[in-house]
């Protein structure tokens, strides 16, 4: 066997497969330039090469692909909001999540498995039923179901968790896992293999105004011109747009999450309460991971608090007991940028050829697909808004036209 | 366990207060434009740098100042309002023409 394996090695017939070309020298300028290299960036350079024929394309990453908040989120896709711009928007982006390997050709490790939202108020249950509905109504699979099913569902969840009962639950069929990085990578690949340049540990520390249009950018290795930028940098969203010359409507939260060692498989939906600020999921490895609440108060530091520990971890003891024997492995935190109405920010910002992708807070794994997808039109347009993101605009803020979306946040943040 | 200096109560568990925001001068909401207006409601500097903002004790009601860095998490001082706002601020009663 070790022969065969050896054989097979060395065989032409069966190249390394390389998925980054090698680094390059920065040119000096070019049509688009997309700076911060998480999944957003990479998939809306990935949508311009393929859908708009648009290559000359440059990816500015600061560190490394996919290693700020790509790497910080919990993974977890849905499209159960509440308000029909919001169920719209992220109901296009899980269908493109489930084709998203076959596109690739490269597993993402897309797994479906529902998302159970629990009630336990009236207010709640109400509240739960216009989501079911106006999903629903948008070609999403949500619906309401009572303890008995519940139990059935996740038999190790305990239904009477302290003073909060479970009442009834949101059942997302469409609710899904994928791996974080995969989709990152993924995305990279397939827009290196179209001709995009990829250049990590570049960081972008100017921006380039003349006349209030955006005219290059200012990296560590050079500046660089272009015809028009796109700002995808989570976490730091507001840093960037004040190189730019304006304010966000933004105010950056660290959010952290943990994860235990891993155990056998024991739930398969992922398990959400906002009332107990806690959601919990076991990924394909085993490992139980939880996520909550953002912490109370602004900051741009990723660093550990025992505080949310503790509280995370009660409310997850609440929901799942017998984990109090399980140790924690792992611990980490991101910075999110909040909006006032829990929703993103897409499109045009007060500088000409500049363009948003911005206010991502808790919610930006999921929308990576369809972000990329309607940024790239945006782009590839030279400004035409298309209609699925045009309620994201930053307009909205100023026109008091907000998209409310704080009811439909996994935890309450 | 995080302390923060309360300027009336003293040194108290972060726990027991809430944080409010970048400290802001509001305009006269009689008289600016609703995109004055937006600004000041919505749109933060929300920079890595030192900020003043308010902050409330809930246990005694009481609303504070304090200097923070926003990336280190650093409480550099912690003061009351009165160093700030000496007068009363009038608003003009006057509805605008619409």
């Amino acid at each position: 066997m070790p022969f065969a394996l050896l054989k097979y090695g060395l065989s032409s017939e069966y190249p390394a497969e390389v998925d980054l070309p090698p680094p390059t020298e920065l040119k000096a300028s070019y049509d688009v330039v997309i700076i911060g290299g998480g999944g957003h960036g990479l998939a809306i350079a990935y949508y311009l090469a393929k859908y708009h024929g648009v290559t000359n394309v440059a990816v500015l990453e600061k560190a490394y692909l996919g290693g700020g908040n790509t790497a910080r989120n919990t993974a977890v896709i849905r499209s159960n909001y509440l308000t029909s711009e919001g169920v719209r928007f992220y109901s296009a982006s899980v269908k493109l999540f489930q084709n998203l390997s076959n596109e690739f050709d490269f597993n993402i490790m897309y797994s479906e498995r529902g998302q159970l939202t629990l009630a336990h108020t009236d207010a709640t249950v109400r509240a739960f039923r216009q989501r079911a509905e106006v999903n629903k109504h948008f070609g999403g699979r949500t619906e309401m179901i009572d303890r008995q099913q519940i139990a059935e569902l996740v038999p190790s969840l305990n239904l009477d968790p302290g003073h909060l009962p479970v009442l009834e639950g949101l059942w997302h069929r469409d609710g899904a896992t994928a791996r974080h990085d995969a989709v990152a990578w993924g995305y990279a690949k397939e827009a290196a293999k179209r001709g995009v340049e990829i250049h990590q540990l570049t960081e972008v520390q100017d921006l380039i105004v003349e006349d209030g249009r955006l005219t290059g950018v200012k990296t560590n290795r050079g500046t660089v011109r272009c015809g028009c930028a796109v700002q995808a940098v989570a976490g730091h969203s507001s840093v960037l747009a004040a190189k730019a010359g304006f304010r966000l409507p933004i105010v950056s939260y660290p959010l952290q999450a943990m994860v235990t060692q891993p155990i056998k498989p024991f739930l398969d939906p992922l398990v959400s309460s906002s009332a107990m600020h806690c959601y919990v999921q076991q990924t394909s490895r085993g490992e139980v991971v939880f996520g909550g609440g953002s912490d109370p108060y602004p900051l741009y530091n990723t660093r550990s608090t025992l505080e949310l520990k503790e509280s995370l971890i009660a409310s997850g003891l609440e929901m799942f007991p017998f984990l109090a024997k399980a140790k924690l492995m792992r611990q980490w935190g991101g910075i999110t940028d909040m909006t006032p109405d829990y929703s993103p920010i897409m499109g045009e910002s007060p500088v000409e050829n500049y363009y948003l992708d911005a206010g991502w807070g808790t919610w930006g794994f999921k929308a990576t697909p369809i972000c990329g997808k309607t940024m790239a039109q945006l782009v590839a347009s030279g400004g035409q808004v298309p209609d699925l993101i045009r309620p994201f605009s930053l307009a909205r803020f100023a026109n008091f036209e907000q998209v409310n979306e704080m009811g439909a946040t996994a935890a309450s943040h | 366990m995080k302390i923060l200096n309360c300027p009336l109560n003293g040194p108290r568990n972060i726990s027991e207060f809430v944080y409010g925001g970048e400290l802001k001068t509001m305009p006269d909401p009689a008289t600016c434009s609703d995109r004055e207006w937006a600004e000041h409601v919505f749109y933060h500097d929300n920079q890595p740098g030192m900020i003043t903002e308010w902050w409330f004790h809930t246990a005694s009601g009481y609303w504070f100042l304090a200097e923070r860095h926003l990336l280190t998490d650093e409480v550099q001082r912690t003061f009351d309002p009165g160093e700030l706002f000496r007068q009363r601020i009038e608003f003009s009663r006057e509805e605008s023409a619409s």
